[in-house]
């Protein structure tokens, strides 16, 4: 018998606590962010797909030597290069322009390989998460464009 | 004849528009308390605070098709929402607002509200019976054996109330609570010490008879999908929906009548209407509180908790209610 009210004293004090923690919740602010409208800052190491990087003069940093395809155990990237002719200090000489640099995010499985082989600094991940997309061809991101297209933007 | 049918139509309308509105703009409250006390803003994109996000949740409901599964008692199917929602408008016609806002007074306005309000089960019960899903029927074998277990000690509770005020009417239980706090049913007076407890009981049973959570078993979600509704879409749902409502309105309305003075004022200044209002939201804000804060229990731990320990506490006020009155 003194179990049944003592059951009861102390279940009504563990409801009454209970209240008084949500009674306080209630007033403290919010703390989610309001997405389409507010978006948090992705921290350093997050991994979005990767994007090429460009150098002063808003040129890819990449030399299109290849490692980062080699390296990729997923074979995600395909990259193509041209030689163009550019003169230094007056004598014309040949040098290896990328023309193409195709990801296919589909197989991508972010373990960075590629920006880890790249000896020049010209690949990192993104901070680009906004990818939803009901087609799989919506993945086969044109990175060279995607360069070029920030480039302007910032011009 | 013609006049009696006018204010009889006049009065349903005002309780449907009543109910509808408090439906309406309870579940947006409730859907911003929820946010608050989950500390993020709820539904805010609709109108100033989200204001406008109830009239659209309203016309998304009513524009969707009525769909009645295979199998399913077609007309018990379509009976019950309307089951649930007619008993919840019709105890709105012997509530009394205020002293003189009451569409209907009755000299038994508690017994009527109570047999209205057992009808709210009846609607449950036909709701999963009609569905053909088991989900809903076991929902709503739930659904009646928690309303069956706690009408009584609600009843009883009410039993005390109406013997130390000797009226069934509710105008006249108001009327003898006039003046000032003290003067309430649930302030210890000498014909009943234990009335707080009336009324802590009196408040568990209303919320277990509107379905409210904790006790939302006949509804719960992460065991019987959607309980009883499951199989409710558009219009049937809304209904459901807006019956739940209503029935908090009118559970809020009975505490504040039975214990809480009415529309009379806590120091016996200007009694009306607003203090009534006042009385019930402030409740109707503790249930939406309550509901955010505790989550859902067993059946086995809600019918324990009705015969257990709410039926003896309130028998035993009860009796020790017509001790007092007999000896002083
Ligand atoms: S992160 Fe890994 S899988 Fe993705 S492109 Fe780079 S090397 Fe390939
Ligand atoms: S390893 Fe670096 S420099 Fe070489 S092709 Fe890849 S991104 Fe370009």
């Amino acid at each position: 018998m003194g179990g049944y009210f003592s059951d009861i004293f102390y279940g009504g004090k563990s409801l009454l606590v209970g209240l008084s923690i949500t009674f306080r919740e209630f007033f403290k602010p919010t703390v989610t962010v309001q997405y389409p409208y507010q978006t948090i800052k992705m921290s350093a190491r997050f991994r979005g797909h990767i994007e090429l990087l460009a150098d002063d003069t808003g040129s890819p940093k990449c030399v299109a030597c290849g490692m980062c395809q080699r390296a990729c155990p997923s074979s995600c990237i395909s990259l193509d290069s041209v030689s163009v002719d550019i003169e230094v200090d007056g004598k014309v000489k040949k040098k290896k322009v990328l023309s193409r640099y195709d990801l296919n995010f589909t197989t991508c499985s972010l373990c960075g390989q590629c920006v880890e082989n790249c000896n020049f600094g010209a690949i990192d991940f993104s901070k680009e998460y906004n990818l939803a997309s009901t087609r799989k061809e919506d993945f086969h991101f044109d990175l060279l464009d995607r360069l070029k297209r920030l480039e302007e933007k910032k011009a | 004849m013609s006049l009696t049918l006018l204010n009889v139509i006049v009065a349903v309308v005002i309780a449907i528009a009543f109910a509808a509105a408090n439906a309406a703009y309870l579940v947006w409250a409730e859907r911003r308390g929820a946010a608050r006390i989950q500390r993020r803003p709820g539904p805010n994109i609709n109108g100033p605070f989200g204001l406008l996000q109830p009239p659209i949740d309203g016309i998304k409901l009513m524009t969707k098709q009525l769909m009645i599964p295979g199998g399913a008692d077609k007309i018990l199917f379509m009976v019950a929402p309307v089951l649930a929602m007619a008993p919840a408008i019709m105890s709105f016609v012997t509530i009394p607002f205020s002293e003189n806002i009451v569409a209907r007074n009755m000299d038994i306005g508690v017994l009527m509200i109570f047999a209205f309000a057992s009808m709210g089960a009846m609607a449950i019960l036909l709701a999963g019976w009609g569905s053909r899903n088991k989900y809903s029927v076991m929902a709503s074998v739930r659904a009646v054996s928690q309303n069956v277990s706690y009408e009584i000690p609600m009843l009883i509770t009410a039993i005390t109330v109406i013997m130390v005020n000797g009226s069934m009417d509710l105008k006249a239980i108001n009327l003898a609570q006039a003046g000032g706090f003290w003067h309430w049913n649930i302030f210890p007076s000498l014909q009943s010490p234990l009335m707080p407890v009336s009324f802590i009981i009196f408040f568990i049973c209303s919320l277990a008879e509107t379905n409210r959570a904790p006790f939302d078993l006949g509804e719960a979600e992460s065991e019987l999908v959607a309980g009883f509704h499951t199989e409710y879409g558009s219009m049937g749902f809304g209904l459901f929906f807006m019956a739940e409502y209503a029935n908090i309105v009118i559970g809020a309305s009975l505490t504040t009548l039975l214990f809480l003075g009415g529309w009379g004022c806590p120091f016996g200044l200007f009694p009306g209407v607003w203090w009534f209002l006042l009385k019930i939201y402030l409740l109707i804000a503790t249930f939406i509180w309550i509901r955010w804060t505790f989550p859902r229990t067993t059946i086995y731990g809600l019918l324990n908790l009705s015969w257990k320990i709410l039926i003896p506490i309130s028998l035993f006020n009860l009796l020790l209610t017509a001790g007092f009155m007999k000896v002083f």
